[in-house]
């Protein structure tokens, strides 16, 4: 059994896989990779089974020192890294030795950066996933000093030396959604708002939500506490869209005004603070 | 009885199905009916059902392809909305120690009531609640059957830590905090029993639709019960109720 080593722990980094599934009747959030897109790309770049367990992190990756070799790869935010002092290159897996330190540093665009290894990390499973998530796992967060197991290396076949990925270059990028439960409740000029304005993703981004920094003032009725998903866009009587992420509680009270695609969560959760994105409506 | 329901494509997996926005057993235990309907029939297509007071969202494995023809099969699989046969569901005896040493809020809540602390204690524990749903935070129960002279709105500004058993009170609604969490309800006593257990399947012991009744206990027993839920010697006592139809 091999182990790794946190020599710095890097920003908000965790374990994530695909998610918790099948609780959230106890109000138990999905959780899982913020960008589902990466974390699926280091796993099949590994030849991994599709819910291996992988490191998240955010905006600054964290030092990893390998106690046994096996085979890595590094997936989502673009980051310059290094093992022990040579580069490695994004989405191209490499051999790590007993005593390899790999230095990842700090995301040059993008917010999630993803370390997949061959067979995945083994933390425990807590109700079926390994994603962390407070309180239904022990901690949270990866902190300095953490250690988490994995199987040593076997042979490995890889099926690709290395994929080429289309980043978000555009100035304004695009939001697939689709009307959202209450979208109906809004007058023309506020539905108008959807279709034709630009809109910024404000400071306020984390693994449950992301408010964006245009408001749209409203008198909409408060609602009965409904269920709500990833991806689901709320207006609060404050006037905030808030879209709910992983991490987001299941039910809610605000209306739910547009909801994302599944790609297009992939592709929010990327986006830093004081992108602008235009929505478009199905 | 028969509800006009409302069927909406909520995402590209899942379909959202609405009942009249009320909070109403009536509506719960019809929701409650198709909620399993759902999940025996169509446990092969679903990942999960989600519920709240008045709706269902069913979050299916697959994109869902026509969502007319899904919409019929739900349908269909309603049409039998007078449930015939019989459903047991259970209500619990939950342990409450109304005192201010465990419970910040208590005086102030009574005070604000005008009401004497006893007399919050009694419209509190005389009650039978529903189990709505649970949300919001894991294992969060959101019951239904608050006495109106208890309603109160929230704090303006949120207590930064509730504790975790808190039982609390805010705006008409009513509930224990599974976790510690921050919060604008008015914890007005303290449960020791432990709602929310993540290493256990079923890690909340209440489900949807049972009942709840609050019990009011000492100090010393609230120790005592505290002991052995730590090491997991405590089983939360119930009453199996029928409900023939």
């Amino acid at each position: 059994m091999g182990e790794v080593k946190l020599l710095t722990s890097g920003f908000r980094t965790s374990i994530q896989d695909q998610g918790r599934f099948g609780f959230a009747k106890f109000g138990v959030p999905r959780s899982g990779a913020m960008d589902l897109d990466s974390y699926n790309r280091a796993n099949l770049l590994l030849g991994n089974d599709e819910n291996s367990a992988c490191i998240e992190f955010a905006f600054q990756g964290p030092v990893l020192q390998f106690f046994e070799e096996s085979v890595v790869v590094l997936t989502g935010a673009n980051v310059i890294a290094f093992l022990n002092g040579d580069e490695v290159e994004m989405c191209s897996p490499f051999k790590v030795n007993v005593n390899d330190v790999l230095k990842i540093g700090m995301c040059k665009n993008g917010v999630y950066g993803y370390v997949g290894i061959m067979k995945g990390f083994l933390t425990p499973l807590v109700l079926g996933s390994r994603s962390f998530y407070s309180p239904v796992t022990d901690t949270s967060l990866l902190k300095s000093g953490s250690k988490i197991s994995y199987k040593k290396k076997e042979v490995f076949t890889p099926k690709f030396s290395s994929i080429s990925v289309s980043k978000l270059h555009e100035k304004l990028i695009k939001i697939e959604v689709l009307k959202g439960t209450e979208f109906e409740l809004l007058s023309r000029s506020q539905k108008e708002v959807f279709y034709t304005s630009n809109f910024t993703i404000s400071n306020t981004l984390n693994r449950m939500a992301i408010r964006l920094v245009e408001k749209l003032e409203n008198q909409l009725p408060s609602m009965l506490t409904s269920p709500v998903l990833p991806g689901t866009i709320q207006l609060t009587p404050a006037g905030d869209l808030v879209i709910l992420m992983r991490d987001a509680q299941t039910t809610g009270g605000y209306p739910r005004i547009l909801q994302l695609t599944e790609s297009s969560i992939n592709k929010i959760a990327q986006l830093r603070m004081g992108k602008q994105l235009k929505f478009i409506l199905s | 009885m028969v509800y006009e329901l409302n069927y909406k494509r909520y995402s590209e997996k899942a379909i959202l199905i609405e009942w009249p926005s009320k909070i109403d057993e009536n509506i719960l235990d019809n929701l409650v009916f198709c909620k399993n309907q759902v999940e025996i029939h169509f446990y092969e297509v679903i990942v999960e059902v989600i519920s709240s007071y008045n709706s269902l969202l069913i979050y299916y494995r697959f994109t869902i392809e026509d969502f007319y023809s899904e919409v019929f099969r739900l349908k269909s699989l309603f049409s039998d909305g007078s449930e015939t046969g019989s459903r047991k569901t259970k209500l619990w005896k939950i342990p409450v120690c109304y005192s201010s040493a465990l419970a910040p809020d208590l005086e102030q809540f009574a005070e604000m009531k005008s009401l004497s602390v006893d007399e919050v204690v009694r419209l509190h524990t005389t009650p039978i609640y529903k189990v709505y749903f649970i949300g919001f935070l894991p294992g969060f129960l959101y019951l239904g059957g608050l006495n109106e002279v208890l309603f109160h709105p929230r704090k303006k500004t949120p207590s930064p830590k509730i504790e975790k058993g808190s039982v609390a009170i805010g705006g008409n609604q009513t509930g224990v905090y599974p976790v510690d969490s921050p919060g604008g309800w008015y914890a007005i006593g303290k449960s020791p029993l432990s709602f929310f257990n993540a290493s256990v399947e079923e890690c909340c012991f209440v489900s949807l639709g049972d009942r709840i009744q609050f019990i009011s206990i000492s100090e010393k027993e609230y120790n005592d019960i505290r002991t052995l839920v730590n090491e997991n010697l405590y089983t939360p006592t119930f009453k199996l109720e029928s409900w023939e139809k």
